[in-house]
């Protein structure tokens, strides 16, 4: 198995830890490779779209080329998983505040950023995710889900609000299960692959 | 689910250290007013720091440089969707609850401003929003952490446009810790001992006015801390930083960085990402420079990326190579 850390900004090497990890408790073969530019992620089985900041990280996977790599990895079934700037890239559509975000449009959600508010309103909070169970889940200045279409299966709410959720073979979550020591998001999403 | 209201944790340590590792990569930039926090934003900036005037303005201009007025940080923060962080002075702690209050996403509490107070530093772990502070060396690195920060950045000499300084700091934290792996729990200790002795400059000063001795362990030497406690606090980070071989904490580089060339260097020496303070604004073409800092930035290790975008991108910032106060020697 080879997972591909998108790699242009963000908390890159905490998933690279977190996926590592993950390998390890699994007992399985993978490999986890950083893609800073495009001919990794088509390479791979699975793709993690990290935390950072959503603007940023949409101009560089666009100007990179290795946002088409995701979409074709995307639809030829392959596990994209995306936290944090990587859930409101995979959406659909988006607030006012993603204006300035082109989104990978691979999952039907629509997205709020900053939808609890800025970093002092930033928390972290015991949540219950389907499949997962309970699960520490921080939240920085974290987007949330305000739409869903029908394909698409809500996994945890916090709120009121839809804070992960799945659609075939893409994840999306609000929050950083990479920032924690808990890989149980992790090896949820690798048995995704095929 | 509806969620019992003590089970929210706010500004906690890895909410605060989580909100740093998200600006890894990127480019944060100073900027003075909305229109200039949108062009950083528009040109890939991940944060931006909304000042009164850029380091080199504050160095030309001379007299007491401030935390920025209020108003214009409010303008900032409703003109842009990324994080804004704001400077406050070091150790004024009113200037810091005022930006607290205010909103901003990061504080930074900078020796480009004035400092407040010449004995301590903010106690950064009262606030719920992350800080952000400069050192040139592990000692005051190290210090920063203990007291809370989320986020390092090197000093440099912030309006000159020279980097020379900022590469100094960052080789001096870069080979502490390595010097620091080869030391055993012994001599870590006395590591530890020695980064202290800056919390007990103020006590001293009163005891040997007062004639009654010298400063012991059991002493309240800063906020509610006693030397002892500061010391094992000390100690624990410089075990941790031992075992990771790195600070525990985001490291980025700030303070002289005025090209694509500079920041792709400071990538290369080891920087978790840059501060671009004067070197936009202060460039011929702030638009063309944000664009290539961020991709120079991105792409460190690919040289025809960092060439590329260096092309005809007008002139960098006029620069010093002589100045005669050294704005880090401030907060040490």
């Amino acid at each position: 198995m080879r997972v591909a850390i998108v790699g242009v900004q963000g908390d890159v090497e905490e998933h690279v830890f977190a996926a590592k990890a993950a390998i390890k408790k699994m007992k399985i073969d993978g490999e986890v490779q950083i893609a800073r530019r495009k001919g990794i992620v088509s390479k791979s089985d699975a793709v993690v779209i990290p935390g950072g900041e959503s603007t940023t990280i949409s101009r560089l996977i666009f100007k990179s080329g290795i946002a088409q790599e995701i979409i074709e990895a995307a639809e030829q079934g392959k596990p994209v998983m995306g936290t944090c700037a990587g859930m409101i890239v995979l959406a659909k559509s988006g607030d006012e505040q993603t204006e300035k975000v082109k989104l990978l449009n691979l999952m039907d959600i629509s997205v709020k950023r900053n939808a609890f508010g800025r970093q002092k309103e930033s928390f972290q909070v015991k949540l219950n995710i389907k499949y997962i169970g309970e699960f520490e889940a921080v939240f920085i200045r974290a987007p949330a889900i305000t739409k869903v279409e029908k394909d698409v299966e809500i996994l945890a709410t916090f709120d009121d609000k839809i804070v992960a959720a799945k659609q075939k073979n893409i994840l999306a979550l609000s929050f950083h299960p990479e920032l924690t020591n808990d890989t149980r998001v992790h090896e949820f999403f690798f048995k995704m692959i095929n | 689910m509806k969620i019992k209201l003590e089970e929210l944790r706010f500004g906690t340590e890895l909410v605060k250290r989580g909100f740093a590792k998200m600006q890894k990569g990127g480019v944060i930039m100073d900027v003075t007013n909305a229109e200039q926090a949108m062009i950083a934003e528009d040109a890939g900036a991940v944060a931006v720091m909304a000042l009164h005037k850029v380091p080199a303005d504050i160095r030309a201009s001379g007299g007491v440089a401030r935390m920025a007025d209020p108003k214009i940080i409010e303008e900032i923060m409703d003109a842009v969707t990324i994080p804004v962080m704001a400077k406050c002075r070091i150790g004024h702690i009113a200037e810091a609850k005022a930006l607290e209050a205010l909103g901003v996403d990061m504080i930074d509490e900078s020796e480009v401003l004035t400092p407040a107070d010449t004995f301590f530093h903010v106690d950064k772990r009262k606030f719920t929003v992350p800080f952000v502070c400069g050192a040139r060396n592990l000692g005051e690195a190290v210090r920063r952490i203990w007291e809370g920060a989320a986020m390092i950045r090197t000093k440099g000499e912030a309006g000159t446009g020279n980097v020379v300084e900022a590469v100094k700091h960052m080789r001096i934290i870069n080979r502490s810790i390595a010097e620091l792996k080869n030391l055993n729990e012994e001599q870590t200790y006395n590591v530890a001992r020695k980064f202290v002795e800056r919390y007990i400059e103020l006590a001293k000063l009163v005891k040997e006015d007062l004639g009654i001795g010298f400063v012991s362990d059991g002493d309240v030497v800063y906020e509610e801390y006693t030397l002892g406690e500061i010391i094992d606090g000390i100690f624990e980070i410089l075990l941790e930083i031992k075992k990771i071989g790195r600070l525990p904490v985001v490291n980025f580089a700030a303070g002289g960085i005025a090209t694509p060339a500079d920041a792709a260097l400071m990538m290369i020496l080891g920087a978790d990402g840059v501060f671009v303070g004067s070197g936009i604004f202060k460039s011929s073409n702030p638009e063309a420079y944000a664009r290539a800092i961020v991709e120079a930035v991105q792409n460190y290790d690919d040289h025809s990326v960092v060439a590329e975008v260096s092309k005809g991108i007008g002139d960098a910032m006029k620069g010093l190579d002589v100045f005669k106060e050294r704005l880090q020697e401030r907060g040490v």
